[in-house]
């Protein structure tokens, strides 16, 4: 039988339920993180005041960051961001102030690691999975509870296990991947699922990627997207986070019967198609679609890793005339570096606005907002309909690869005819 | 628990951006909320307007695709929305409903025997829902799901373990 890492993680939390609990099984866990954004952790403190529920951030690692609406672009909001600093400096919780960067991505470099259990209140929590955490959204007012009580109710997902094989070359990134595996499950085959990640072409995804592609499975309805504790993993630990714990060894890569397979030698740049992330299909197939903006940001798509490949396509031309670039790395250190290595200065020759860090364009809240009819082509994660701006503008979502193509192009492209 | 209302049908895939736009999201008023509803759906929005009260709605697969915003269930409740019956449910939708005592149903083929604007009843307690065409028997609501909707929802449990300190 297939021991699940999701079950494997979730059973050195359980603090309520069932003594050998399996898929199905609802079980009672105390979390080792708890993350809220602006906008969760807003409605959250709405909970606490309406409730009365007293709170405690000191029992449990809690984070707010404070990133949708960041720089807040209205006086309303800035004075909401007021609400959050007292709250955060009141109760003891972390507070990632404006421009520190997106939620996902600070608690990437700073706080998860393998074997934690992470709830937040934000569905694209999800991502920290590529560190073989088991992570995953809920609500404010649960993030409430969780302040009052430490603890949460979760049911113990089945698992998708998915075998990867082959290896990811140039120009393909783990976006591919992800859209290649959405346009499978659709937008609800891995509803309640673990998808859980295997085999040999594990080898040829870096960390990067597989925050990507774990951050898209909530796409495909997941609750949790688990990659083992590898080689690639531990020694990215130990490069960006300097610790390697012993214990991480129970969350080694798994087999068993998989019920999907991702051949990655023979992936293909993919793109998705408004109205939803699962529509995808391959790029050259919508070659020649024209494009307003494209946006290089967001927690799927704005790590260095991605700014460095768009730079790679990017270096010596410039974008299209007519055409907006908008880059918002995902965090204050994803920023610095790009600045200390050269990349934000390729990207700025070309011809792109670089923003501060933040969730900006993807969330149509700040800093890229799209108008009416405009076609958007952006790395991010959703491209609903309204969902960056006016309802009537067209999202499709690529690679940096992709994207960096068609900022040459002006219209959509795929990347290996200029990489 | 019975819960009453109207037929508001949907399709499959219905996100929480449908239901509520993320440019409204520093608002926490539900009421306020609701008055935005469907934003980035104009063909939705002018529908549900003009929509018979209390409202169920009956939705395909994947109802609350997306984003944690609780502000969706919070919308479409003080809009006047009782229940929503769907196909199958993105997780987080379905518990951020359930906290706030929304009512959430798994039907699989309940598009096919309900008509618009059809009075629809889910009874809970005999695991039916009642249409004009008969009963369709539902799955049980988990019984850790079924205390916190009885409660009231977590909002409610959140309330009782502060002691009665609020209203
Ligand atoms: S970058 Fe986009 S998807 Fe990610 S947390 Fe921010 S708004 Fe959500």
């Amino acid at each position: 039988m297939y021991e699940s890492l999701a079950l494997e993680i979730l059973s050195s939390h359980i603090v309520e339920g069932p003594s050998d609990p399996g898929p199905g099984d609802i079980v009672v866990v105390k979390p080792d993180l708890l993350l809220m954004n602006d906008i969760t952790a807003l409605l959250a403190l709405r909970v606490i005041e309406e409730t009365g529920a007293p709170v405690d951030c000191s029992r449990i690692r809690t984070l707010i960051v404070l990133d949708h609406y960041s720089p807040p672009p209205t006086a309303s909001i800035a004075t909401s961001y007021r609400l959050l600093r007292r709250f955060a400096r009141g109760h003891g919780c972390i507070l990632k102030d404006v421009g520190e960067g997106i939620m996902h991505q600070v608690a990437v470099e700073e706080e998860a690691e393998p074997g934690m259990l992470a709830l937040g209140a934000d569905s694209h929590t999800i991502t920290y999975g590529a560190l073989a955490v088991f992570a995953t959204g809920i609500g404010s007012t649960e993030a409430a509870y969780i302040l009052a009580q430490g603890e949460l109710w979760l049911k113990v997902p089945h698992t998708i296990l998915t075998r990867l094989e082959g290896r990811l070359e140039w120009p393909l990134s783990g976006k591919d991947l992800a859209l290649e595996i959405l346009s499978r499950t659709g937008g609800d085959g891995a509803v309640y699922a673990s998808i859980e990640f295997t085999g040999p072409g594990l080898a040829s995804l870096g960390v990067s990627d597989r925050l990507t592609v774990a951050n898209m499975m909530v796409e495909g309805g997941a609750k949790t997207a688990l990659f083992p504790v590898d080689k690639v993993l531990v020694e990215w630990m130990r490069r960006e986070r300097g610790t390697v714990k012993p214990g991480w060894k129970r969350l080694a890569p798994r087999s068993g019967e998989p019920s999907m397979e991702v051949d990655l030698s023979s992936l293909e740049p993919m793109v998705s198609e408004p109205p939803a992330p699962y529509n995808a299909r391959p790029a050259r197939e919508l070659e020649g679609v024209e494009v307003d903006q494209v946006f290089l940001g967001s927690c799927t798509n704005a790590r260095y890793e991605d700014l460095e490949a768009a730079a790679r396509i990017l270096k010596g031309r410039r974008i299209r005339e007519g055409l907006r670039l908008i880059v918002t790395p995902a965090s204050r250190r994803v920023y610095q570096k790009a600045l200390e290595t050269g990349i934000l200065g390729i990207l700025h020759s070309a011809g792109a606005v670089i923003t501060p860090p933040g969730c900006g364009a993807c969330f149509g809240s700040t800093m890229g907002v799209a108008g009416d009819e405009e076609v958007i082509l952006s790395t991010s994660n959703r491209n609903f309909p309204g969902r960056m701006g006016s309802p009537t503008a067209r999202i499709y979502l690529a690679s940096p690869q992709t994207a960096a193509a068609s900022a040459v192009t002006g219209v959509i492209t795929d990347p290996r005819s200029l990489a | 628990m019975r819960v009453s209302g109207y037929a508001f049908k949907l399709g499959d895939s219905i996100s929480t951006d449908d239901i509520i736009a993320g440019r409204y999201l520093y608002i926490t008023d539900p009421n306020e909320l609701a008055r935005h509803i469907f934003e980035n759906r104009p063909e939705i929005r002018s529908r549900i307007q003009s929509a018979r009260k209390p409202v169920v709605i009956v939705a395909g697969r994947g109802f609350g695709y997306g984003s944690s915003r609780e502000h969706a269930p919070l919308a479409l409740k003080a809009f006047g929305v009782r229940a929503i019956v769907a196909e199958s449910f993105h997780r987080i939708f379905y518990r951020n409903s359930i906290n706030n005592g929304l009512l959430a149903v798994e039907a699989p083929g309940i598009r096919g025997m309900v008509e618009e604007g059809e009075a629809i009843t889910i009874d809970l307690d005999r695991g039916v829902i009642e249409v004009g065409r008969g009963a369709i028997r539902v799955g049980g609501v988990p019984g850790y799901v079924r205390s916190i909707l009885e409660a009231g929802g977590l909002r409610e449990m959140l309330r009782r373990l502060a002691g009665g300190r609020s209203p």
